[in-house]
């Protein structure tokens, strides 16, 4: 069971409280009913799934109840940082060396 | 009496506690301390097992976790049967009755050991390549009879009587296992007041310190000091010691599973005692002190009753006070096996000779065996054993080749090394690396907050290994918040140290050889099956280890991996890095079912939700269904009803008079705030804007792709605030959307979201006199027609208290919804019972309900959708806002697939025969007459005999059913084809002149 910090509540609470809810930055269209046949597909359907570090969103589902996101590293399952929901994808991680 | 092999003077137990037991049937006596193995040893009994496919006799080889050999049965009463327990670690209690397994008709004669004559038949991959073809006779024959054949032990067939208890933990310093090692971890850690806890499988700790009897420690022995230690350990208040607790996954963020054993070792544990507890604890940092395992060597026969590693002989002297025979031999290829024949030797058990493969070794204790007498045959090997139920003699020949000599003994004690236990470490997810002068897998590159210290790491001599487990013990802690240490280590005044050995078989079991020289003992591996693997194409241990089964029994290859890796990579010609080695898995040892279950089993195992009304239900007879967590009134059998009696009579009251129903369970969500009804307009598909304070809309819900999500009547309270309700089983779910959406979308809206599901009681009252069953229990609210029309809410009191009332119906009859405070709920419907049944109305189950609504083609979102059912596929096109510009959905709804035409669509189906009712999930076809497979246009999605239609009706998902009224299809069953006609959905009041009736 992983640990993860919710950037609402500031401290980290186990994996029960909370629940996954795919990729983040994935952003609905403010004219989604306009949009092409192959944006919608990108939106909707195609999702990274990366072997590494992934953006994804979390939600304190059993806590605070607030969507945040989180950076993951997929191979090793470590959260290298979570934020709030809107905040921008973070330009640099840390610990970022390798 | 103390039993013929117990040495008095020797070991640790009190002769005084005496405890009798039983094995297959035969009664002994033991002492108490004594494991179920040194009480066997103790009476002289080696022979305890069949082995798997050979039915091979075998005795103990271990006095630990890692025996592969003396797995028992331990039978409690009835239900409890416990299988494949290790003898050498299950703790003997007065009374203990153990029975072998994998025998037939007795232990001593078993006709499965035909396998071993045999055994040609049955080398590597055997079923594999055997039972190939007919393929009929895979399930006929081959798959029953090895079915019947394998396995080990019996399962109880009654249901566990115990209980498991769990617990989570937190602590700064974690260390796992608790010998010397351990032990020097734990104090440093505490000492400087973080919470520490410490965890050892045994029962006792000092891990290797029971048997090491040249340790001293701060001046005392060994195990002295280890006791000691533990005393002041378990008397600090930051400190847990957990006995008996195994280790037994390391997951990820140093979380670490624990069984602790809490009563299997004792005779009447009572029921305030749980049978094992499960530990999750969350460490700070981790001190991995599992120690290192023994191997023995891999030659001929080296299998039988009495041949085992020379530390287990050295415990069940040294520990618990038994000679493991009276005349042993001893077969080596490092030093350790030395102190076990001196320490048996000075027992008065007579050593015939040790046996050492190297060439001319040297060392104290080597000078002390030769002191003592002892005959030690350099650069030779054992060659084979001889005897069948126990071990009568070892073959002993130069290893190079030469003249064989026979020494007649009763047992070998064996030693090829040692082996890192790396296991938790590499659950970690850490990486081993090899090293190459000492030959084996130690912790290379960490993964976690973790440290590994003794002999798991490679750590040699007691000296270092306090030094480093007493350092790293001190790091962690000062890395999480300790203070100061305040003592001094603990001083090594004297210790063992040994390393070195050999991997791999040994001569006379080389390649070109066909003896049966195990690696593998629970699984029946020999060294030539691995060999045989290799030459058969498996080149990669992982297909080598899965083609053979070496390491894949309970023992998960404590003893066997490293000597299959070694003859693998030796076949394949590559050093055994470049072989790799297989994966570590969780558990380390076989954990019950029961521990990781814990109370979440019966009617512990989810939680169960009760309407209000529950118990005035239960009160009346009904029947209740599982509906997600809840328990919902099915129906209300009256004497001598059977359910379908039942509900005919109910569905016909209500549409003659009227009947009550709990409809508590349907999800009920408020949207509140400024901009509520804005939000409303992005997550239904239907316009709420324009919706007047107190009428109701009947909403869809949609996914993103255009798929139905979910349906339900939503009441505008105020402009501000919006009473949604949902499916019952869609609550959760739908408010989760919703959440999401206003969270992470629509974050500039304001809106409130808040679940009042079980806030509100809800019952409904649906049918003709449902207004006059109401209207003389409410207060201030105008329940005629053109104060209140059908789709409007109000707010008054009911029976005095506040109440949501909605009229809205689910039958098609004029209906009522009554929402009153959850707590009212039980008053509230027996007042409304009470005028119901002056008018001679019905309570009503969910098959009534669902009778009722298919009668009228409401639809069930996720019966009659599966979420892949549009509106327009429903039959709910006119639910969609046509001049909305943005809804969840919207795009999807005009994907291709989903405007394209030939789309299955909700229609009603009426069988020929007025009588057949269909079944639920039939396929529906256009052609009986096609050939099989046939062309499957739709299913059944609802379908009940209606008692108000004196017919059977049906819903069913048709590939463009609308197009296809009045047209007759077919349901092929196996008792026969059915032909249906396509018709609308309504079978009831076409015109809903009834709503108002």
């Amino acid at each position: 069971m992983l640990l993860i910090r919710c950037p609402y509540c500031e401290e980290e609470r186990p994996e029960l409280e909370f629940r996954n809810a795919g990729e983040a930055h994935v952003v609905r269209s403010a004219n989604i009913a306009g949009e092409s046949d192959d944006d919608f597909e990108k939106f909707f359907f195609i999702r990274a799934n990366p072997k590494g570090v992934i953006y994804e969103r979390w939600r304190h589902i059993h806590g605070c109840a607030r969507f945040f996101n989180a950076v993951r590293d997929t191979v090793t399952d470590k959260f290298v940082m979570t934020y709030k929901a809107g905040e921008p994808k973070p330009a640099k991680l840390p610990g970022a060396a390798k | 009496m103390s039993a013929a092999f117990r040495i008095s003077g020797a070991g640790r137990l009190s002769q005084a506690k005496t405890a009798s037991f039983s094995f297959d049937d035969k009664s002994y006596t033991g002492i108490e301390g004594d494991t179920l193995a040194s009480a066997l040893l103790a009476n002289g009994v080696h022979l305890v097992g069949r082995s798997f496919k050979y039915h091979r006799p075998r005795g103990f080889l271990s006095a630990g976790a890692e025996e592969p050999n003396a797995l028992v049965q331990i039978v409690r009463d009835d239900a409890r049967k416990t299988p494949n327990v290790r003898a050498t670690v299950q703790e003997l209690y007065d009374g203990l009755t153990a029975n072998s397994q994998n025998r037939w008709p007795s232990l001593a004669f078993d006709v499965g050991a035909v396998n071993d004559i045999a055994s040609p038949l049955f080398s590597a991959g055997f079923y594999y390549k055997t039972f190939m073809w007919p393929k009929w006779a895979w399930r006929d024959l081959y798959e029953p009879k090895i079915r019947a054949a394998a396995g080990l032990g019996v399962s109880p067939d009654k249901p566990d009587p115990d209980h498991y208890a769990a617990r989570y933990a937190h602590c700064e310093v974690l260390v796992l296992g608790g010998g010397a090692a351990g032990i020097a971890a734990a104090l440093a850690a505490a000492e400087t007041g973080v919470r520490v806890i410490l965890a050892d499988e045994q029962a006792e700790f000092g891990g290797s310190l029971r048997f090491e009897s040249g340790a001293r420690i701060d001046g005392q022995d060994g195990y002295a000091w280890a006791r000691a230690a533990i005393a002041k350990l378990k008397a600090m208040g930051n400190v847990r010691v957990l006995s008996r607790t195994t280790a037994f996954g390391y997951y990820a963020q140093n979380f670490v599973g624990l069984v602790e054993r809490v009563s299997d070792h004792l005779k009447n544990p009572g029921r305030e005692l749980a049978r094992e507890r499960l530990w999750q604890v969350r460490a700070k940092r981790v001190v991995i002190a599992t120690g290192a395992i023994e191997r023995h060597m891999v030659f001929a026969n080296n299998d039988r009753p009495g041949v085992m590693l020379a530390s287990a002989a050295r415990t069940y002297l040294n520990h618990y006070g038994v000679a493991v025979g009276r005349n042993v031999g001893v077969y080596t290829a490092n030093d350790s096996a030395y102190a076990a024949a001196i320490d048996l030797n000075k027992a008065g058990v007579n050593v015939a000779a040790i046996v050492d493969l190297r060439d001319n070794p040297a060392g104290p204790v080597i000078d002390e065996a030769r002191a003592l007498g002892i005959e030690i045959n350099f650069g030779r090997a054992v060659v084979s054993a001889s005897g069948k139920l126990r071990v009568s003699s070892m073959t002993v020949q130069p290893k190079n080749g030469g003249g064989e000599r026979t020494i007649p003994v009763d047992a070998i004690l064996m030693s090829a090394g040692w082996t890192p236990s790396v296991h938790l470490f590499s659950q970690s997810r850490g990486k081993v690396a090899f090293n190459d002068e000492t030959k084996r897998f130690v912790p290379g590159t960490y993964a976690q907050d973790c440290v590994s210290v003794g002999a798991c790491n490679g750590t040699d001599g007691l000296d270092a290994t306090i030094d480093e487990a007493y350092a790293a013990g001190a790091k962690a802690s000062k890395d999480t918040g300790g203070s100061a240490r305040k003592s001094a280590k603990p001083k090594v005044d004297a210790g063992e140290s040994w390393s070195r050995g050999m991997l791999g078989a040994a001569p006379g079991a080389g390649p070109g050889t066909t003896v049966k020289a195990f690696v593998d003992f629970q699984n029946d591996v020999t060294a030539k099956d691995i060999r045989q693997a290799v030459h058969e194409g498996m080149h990669s241990i992982e297909h080598v280890k899965r083609f053979t089964t070496n390491g894949m029994a309970t023992d998960q290859g404590k003893t066997s991996n490293m000597h299959g890796l070694a003859i693998a990579a030796e076949e394949l010609g590559k050093p055994i890095p470049q072989v790799g080695l297989t994966t570590f898995r969780a558990p380390y040892t076989p954990v019950t079912f029961g521990s990781i279950v814990g109370h979440a089993r019966g009617a512990l195992f989810d939680p169960t939700r009760r309407t209000a009304t529950h118990g005035w239900a239960a009160s009346q007879g009904a029947v209740f269904e599982d509906v997600g967590h809840w328990k919902r009134a099915w129906y209300f059998p009256k004497a001598g009803e059977d359910m379908h009696k039942a509900v005919d009579r109910e569905c016909v009251t209500v549409r003659k008079v009227g009947g009550l129903f709990d409809a508590s369970t349907l999800g009920k969500i408020e949207v509140v705030g400024p901009d509520a009804a804005k939000f409303m307009e992005l997550l239904y598909t239907n316009p709420w804007e324009k919706l007047e304070t107190g009428r109701c809309r009947y909403g869809i819900m949609l996914r993103e792709d255009g798929f139905i999500y979910d349906d339900g009547v939503v009441g505008r309270l105020a402009p501000d605030r919006f009473h949604v309700t949902t499916t019952t089983g869609g609550a959760p779910r739908v408010m989760n959307h919703m959440e999401d959406y206003l969270q992470t979308e629509f974050p500039h809206l304001n809106v409130w979201l808040t679940s009042i599901t079980e806030q509100w009681a809800v019952i409904a009252v649906q049918g003709p006199k449902s207004r006059d069953i109401i209207a003389p229990l409410v207060e201030g609210i105008d329940m005629s027609d053109e104060a209140m029309p059908h789709m409007s809410v109000r707010e008054g009191k009911i029976c005095g208290v506040p109440t949501r009332l909605f009229r809205m119906s689910f039958t098609g009859e004029r209906g009522f919804e009554v929402n009153v405070p959850a707590d009212y709920g039980e008053a509230v419907w027996e007042a409304l019972w009470a005028e119901g049944q002056k008018h001679g109305a019905t309570a009503y189950g969910t098959e009534a309900m669902h009778v009722l609504r298919a009668e009228k083609g409401y639809i069930i979102v996720g019966q009659d959708t599966d979420g892949t059912v549009t509106p327009n596929d429903a039959g709910l096109d006119w639910a969609v806002g046509k001049k909305k510009t943005d809804f969840v959905g919207i795009r999807g709804l005009i994907r291709p697939d989903l405007v394209a035409k030939g789309r299955k669509q909700l229609v009603g189906l009426k069988t020929k025969d007025p009588k057949v009712v269909l079944e639920e999930g039939a396929q529906i076809v256009a052609d009986p007459k096609q050939p099989i497979p046939m062309k499957m246009i739709g299913h059944v999605t609802s379908s009940y005999w209606s008692e108000n239609c004196g017919r059977s009706i049906a819903l069913a998902l048709v590939a463009g059913g609308r197009d296809r009224m009045g047209q007759t299809l077919y349901v092929p069953m196996p008792n026969g084809t059915i032909e249906v006609e396509v018709t609308g959905m309504v079978f009831v009041d076409e015109k809903g002149e009834r709503l108002n009736g």
